[in-house]
Order: C-alpha cells, then sequence, then structure tokens
C-alpha cells in the first residue's frame, strides 16, 4: 500500500495539479484551468483514436501470431519448451529502442526486405515499408508479442491434459476439443495478455517516432512533445489524464464483457 | 577584402536580428521573475582535469575532416588536451535545441549542474534566452579568455547578452538544401523539395521552427525577418500541403544527415557544414535559389559548471590559428577576426572553402529569423500541430 502511495499516487497528484494550471513555461500559475481538458481533447482527438486503433490492431495481431505459437511450445515443443521461451524473451536482453532502431535499418528503402518485396511486385517500384502505417503496427506488434505470448503459455501449460483425453473419450472432434475445452481454460492468459499488450501499445510513441510520419503520430508523441519539445506541461498533464481515463473506461467494458473474475485471475 | 567585410556585415545583420530574440527575455530579468537566483550556488571555482562539452553532432574538426581539408594537424580538442592537461569528453549530444533545453531545464531550475561545462544553444530558437534570462548559466571569467579580443565587433553586442558576459559564438551557419544523387537529380527549391512526386515520402524538414519555416517563408516571398500572423501562417499551410500529401516523411533534428547517406531520404534541409563532414560523395548541399537563413551557435556555461575549465577552453578556441583550423576542420563560420589569414596559412586553398568563407553572392542571399516568432506560443502551437502533435 504505502509502495503504491508513494510510486503511483504521489506522481498522480503533482500530475493532476500540473493539468489544472496555466501560464507559459516557467512561469505556470494553478488555476483549475480545466479548459485544458476540452481544449486538449478538442485539438488531439485524431490522434487519440488513432492510438487506440493501432493498438486494437497491433493486439488482435499479437493474439493471431501468439496463441499458435503458445500452443505449439505448449503442447508439441516437449522437452524443446524451455529453448523456444528463451527465443520468445531472447529479444527482450536488448532494449525497446534498439530493437526499434534495428528495424529502422531493416526495413529501410534500399534495404534487402524492401528490395525483395520490390523484386516479386508486393511493393511497387517506390513502394516503402518505412513510414507508412504499417511499419508503425508491425512494430508495436513486435514489441509486444512476448506480453501476449508468454501469459498464454502460462495459462494452457497449466492445463491438465487429461481433460483433453476426457473431452475425446466423449467423442468430441479436436475442433469442438479446442474450442470448448482448451480455449476457454486459456482465456486468463489471453485476457492478461490482451491488457498487457493493449495498455502500453495505446501509450506507445517510440514506434510511432522511429517508424512512422507525422500522419502516424500517436498520443504518445503529443505527450512526448508537449512536456519534451514546447514545455506544455498543462496540457500535456491533461492529456495524459485523458488517455489513462479512457483506458480505464476501456478496461471497465472489457471487465463486463469478459467477466471480471477472469481480470482478477 | 571585399568578401571579409561582406562577411562581417553579414554577422552584423545577424547579431542584430537576434538582439530583438532577448528583448522579451531581458524585460523577465528586469522583472526579477526567473526560476534561478541560486546562480553560483554549487559552481566550482577550481580549474578541473576533465572538461565535459556538449555538442551539435558533425561541428567539430576531426582527423577525417582535417585530412580532406589537407591539414596535417591533430584536432583542435588533442592541441587543447596537449596544451592543457585538461581531457575533453566530448559529447554530441544536442540534436535539438528545445529538446536539450528540456532535458536540463529541471535541474538548472533548481540550481544543480547538469554535468556539462559548456553547452551550445543557438540565437534563432527559444532556449538560449531562457538560459540567460533565467540565470540558468553561469558568468564567463574573462581573465581567463584574453582572447576574447578576437571576438569580431559584429558579435560583440547581441541583444540576448549585450556584454557577452555568459555566451561566446562557438559557430554561425546557413540553411539550405541536401540531396544523395543516388536517389534524386539536385534539389534547389522549397518548391521542389515541397513538390517534385519523385521525392515522395523522402523528403526531410527541421523539427527547428525558425529554420523550416525561414525557408519556406523566403519560397512564399515572404520576408522571415519580419513575420506577420499572415505570413507565418501561409508558411504552415504550405508545410501542412507537404506533410498531408505523404511528401514529408519526418521533421528531423540533427539527425537527417546519416538518412540521407542511407537513402532513406532523397532530399532534406540541411545545415551548410554538416554534409562537408558527412564526407559522403553522394550527398550535396546548396543554398536554395530564394535563399537561407543565418545563425549562430553560442557556448554557454550552464549552473554547476567548472568555470575555469570552460573558460580556458574559450581562450583556447579564440585563438586565429587554431579557430582557423577548426573552422575549415568543421566547415563552418567562425566569429574570430582575421580567421581567414590564418587560415590561408594552415591551406593556401582555404580561400576556396565557401562554408567556411561564403562567397559575397552567398552571403547577400541569406536572411535572418524574426526573433519575435519565437516568443509567440501560438506559432509554437501551429508549429508542433503540423508536425502530428
Amino acid at each position: 500500500m504505502l509502495w503504491l502511495a508513494i510510486f503511483f499516487l504521489v506522481p498522480m497528484v503533482f500530475l493532476g495539479y500540473q493539468s489544472l494550471e496555466s501560464g507559459l513555461f516557467p512561469h505556470f500559475e494553478f488555476t483549475w484551468q480545466w479548459s485544458n481538458f476540452s481544449d486538449a481533447l478538442s485539438g488531439y482527438h485524431t490522434q487519440l483514436i488513432r492510438s487506440f486503433v493501432y493498438a486494437g490492431i497491433a493486439t488482435l495481431a499479437c493474439l493471431v501470431l501468439a496463441y499458435p505459437l503458445a500452443y505449439w511450445i505448449a503442447f508439441r515443443a516437449g522437452p524443446w519448451r524451455n529453448l523456444f521461451l528463451l527465443f520468445i524473451v531472447a529479444p527482450f536482453f536488448v532494449t525497446y529502442l534498439v530493437r526499434t532502431l534495428a528495424w529502422l535499418n531493416i526495413l529501410a528503402d534500399q534495404g534487402p526486405v524492401v528490395r525483395v518485396l520490390r523484386d516479386v511486385h508486393v511493393l511497387g517500384p517506390d513502394g516503402r515499408l518505412l513510414a507508412t502505417t504499417f511499419a508503425v503496427v508491425a512494430g508495436i506488434t513486435y514489441n509486444f508479442l512476448p506480453f501476449m505470448a508468454l501469459p498464454i503459455y502460462v495459462s494452457l501449460e497449466q492445463m491438465d491434459p487429461r481433460l483433453l483425453e476426457a473431452s475425446k473419450d466423449l467423442y468430441a472432434s479436436s475442433t469442438q476439443a479446442f474450442l470448448r475445452v482448451t480455449l476457454p481454460l486459456s482465456m486468463p492468459g489471453i485476457v492478461a495478455g490482451t491488457l498487457l499488450t493493449f495498455i502500453p501499445a495505446a501509450g506507445d510513441f517510440i514506434n510511432a517516432a522511429l517508424l512512422g510520419t507525422p500522419k502516424q503520430a500517436m498520443i504518445g508523441n503529443v505527450i512526448q512533445a508537449k512536456f519534451l519539445e514546447s514545455l506544455d506541461y498543462p496540457t500535456a498533464a491533461s492529456l495524459s489524464f485523458i488517455l489513462m481515463g479512457t483506458i480505464m473506461i476501456m478496461l471497465l467494458i472489457y471487465a463486463k464483457v469478459v467477466g471480471s473474475e477472469r481480470l482478477t485471475g | 577584402m571585399n568578401e571579409e567585410m561582406t562577411r562581417g556585415e553579414l554577422l552584423r545583420r545577424g547579431a542584430g536580428g537576434a538582439a530583438l530574440l532577448s528583448v522579451p527575455g531581458l524585460l523577465a530579468a528586469c522583472g526579477g521573475g526567473g526560476g534561478g537566483g541560486t546562480a553560483g550556488a554549487s559552481s566550482t571555482e577550481e580549474l578541473k582535469k576533465v572538461l565535459n562539452f556538449a555538442n551539435w553532432p558533425y561541428y567539430i574538426d576531426t582527423p577525417q575532416t582535417l585530412k580532406s581539408a589537407g591539414i596535417d594537424k591533430p584536432t583542435t580538442l588533442k592541441q587543447f588536451e596537449a596544451k592543457t592537461g585538461i581531457k575533453v569528453n566530448y559529447y554530441e549530444e544536442v540534436n535539438d535545441n528545445p529538446g536539450y533545453f528540456a532535458k536540463v531545464q529541471g535541474r538548472l531550475s533548481k540550481g544543480q549542474g547538469i554535468g556539462r561545462d559548456i553547452i551550445v544553444s543557438t540565437d534563432n530558437d527559444r532556449p538560449l534566452g531562457e538560459y540567460i534570462s533565467n540565470k540558468w548559466v553561469e558568468k564567463l571569467d574573462k581573465s581567463l579568455i584574453p582572447n576574447i579580443k578576437n571576438l569580431i565587433p559584429a558579435q560583440q553586442h547581441p541583444p540576448f547578452d549585450p556584454d557577452r558576459e555568459y555566451s561566446l559564438p562557438w559557430a554561425s551557419g546557413m540553411d539550405g538544401i541536401a540531396w544523395n544523387d543516388k536517389v534524386t537529380d539536385p534539389v534547389t527549391s522549397v518548391k521542389q523539395l515541397f513538390e517534385d512526386p519523385k521525392l515522395k515520402g523522402r523528403v526531410g524538414v527541421w523539427n527547428s521552427m525558425g529554420d523550416t519555416l525561414g525557408l519556406v517563408m523566403l519560397e512564399n516571398g515572404d520576408d522571415p525577418a519580419k513575420v506577420t500572423d499572415a505570413s507565418f501562417d501561409r508558411a504552415i499551410k504550405r508545410v501542412q500541403k507537404a506533410v498531408d500529401s505523404g511528401q514529408i516523411r519526418k521533421f528531423y533534428g540533427n539527425d537527417y544527415a546519416p538518412v540521407l547517406a542511407k537513402g532513406d531520404l532523397a532530399a532534406t534541409m540541411a545545415w551548410s557544414g554538416d554534409i562537408a563532414n558527412l564526407a559522403d560523395p553522394h550527398v550535396h548541399w546548396g543554398v536554395t535559389d530564394d535563399g537561407g537563413i543565418i545563425w549562430t551557435d553560442n557556448m554557454i556555461i550552464p549552473l554547476g559548471a567548472s568555470v575555469p575549465t570552460a573558460s580556458t577552453y574559450m581562450n583556447f578556441m579564440y585563438d586565429p590559428l587554431i579557430s582557423a583550423q577548426w573552422a575549415l576542420g568543421a566547415n563552418y563560420i567562425s566569429s574570430v577576426k582575421d580567421v581567414k589569414t590564418d587560415a590561408v596559412k594552415l591551406d593556401p586553398k582555404a580561400a576556396s572553402n565557401t562554408l567556411t568563407f561564403p562567397t559575397d553572392k552567398t552571403l547577400s542571399q541569406m536572411h535572418q529569423n524574426d526573433p519575435a516568432m519565437f516568443q509567440n506560443p501560438d506559432y509554437d502551437k501551429k508549429w508542433l500541430a503540423v508536425q502530428g502533435q
């Protein structure tokens, strides 16, 4: 509790205080400036919505990629399980920023990937991957994939294999067994994975900053620029609150839909 | 001779423009506001064995640039270390003025040091005036800088620091356009940069308002030295159009050069010496058809720094022969008197380095930013908005 108070509540109070200030750097004054919120929302709703769309697509993509991966490792990899888990975690030994910078080189306009894609006519002669929406969403997907794969793996791995045998004994086909036994039992992993992916992805700015253009700017980029370029702390703080609030609301709706016991485990 | 005078006149004009820049800053200082007030509290008075210097990339003579300038001497940093025994930690960490300012202002505003003895900040941007008017800088120890007598008259009384108590010029430079000839034909105008469909998605501009909008205003036929709401909005609209059409890939700090060399950018707005220092035979730089912007970077000593160590370095850099070597190696313009005479001693062909000694024609095409532009928060907001922020 004390931990939460010091490292969460206190900064929150400061941020809240800042979000209601007015004035210009470095002379801010606390004036209950509620209009910061409405101004921020009307000025930056495009980036806010874009962030949730990108984060949503990336979360879905992560789920589609991570589920078969986790399934395969949990049930088919046998003695190699730990090795494959290590492969999933391995990129995390390198920092986030460097991993994303690496994509800058891999996907470069004059780089090997783009050249091959041009040769096989997936991309036009002037086509590119970098500085596109695709690159930004793919970057987010890549960076958050382990956050999806690991919880799903854990829930699958904990499954009692006798349940599957029992379903076979009851004449369930493989599809039925998956849909009625495996999938429901792995739901806690899926729920945890989507949250771990979606929440940080919605506030992400590294991928849009490095792999996108101004047209892909996300809300994290706006907050970053307001804090670190224009030193407009009140707008930055109120945008942070709007982002947090929106995620909170989405979380509540999500909890309602999937059942709150799954969120709390 | 004629060229020397033009250069002097040019820098005088630059300083004149910068003068206006700091008027609001000075007023603020007179008003007794400011967050500092503890100036000097944590500074050290002793000469240290190490100098921590924060500068922009591509801004100093290196063995490579000296070689291509035909100068067979150790770099100025090495010479300084050999002469004084002070080791220099040279950090190329300033990518844009507001970004660096935002990084260090938290500590400076509490009167704390930032682990740097000298930082460099440009006169065509907002932070330089803020550092000085908030008293987040230490006074130079002029008793250790006798070479200050070599400062050209044009730079002696800039209005952000009328008696040069806190700052000394590091270099002046020009805004232009660079292109990679492996990807495109020469790009010589903002119009071409913003509208040529062949460059779509491969164009860079600066995230620095004065530089980018300065060039766009020149293209629009507006005067960047006298910005009105109308001319500002015209320039913003022009940039917005290039963003919306997908022409502009990104707004860069000083980090455009390697991207241009790699070919991900075909052409970009670029500072005069950077491209020469990049030393890539396929990358070229020129002033646009409509002219360019000139600016001056200034060395300042942040709170908590070692004033004697920083002052000793400044004195060293104001030795004309050292400054001449630096100017030819860094391909930027020195603010030291008669530097050309010494440059010719180092390299008989020095006068033909038009980045260090711009021609009369180039100088006549140079303009300066309107300092009032940087004090307008509404402009700042619009400038961020066009960047998607």
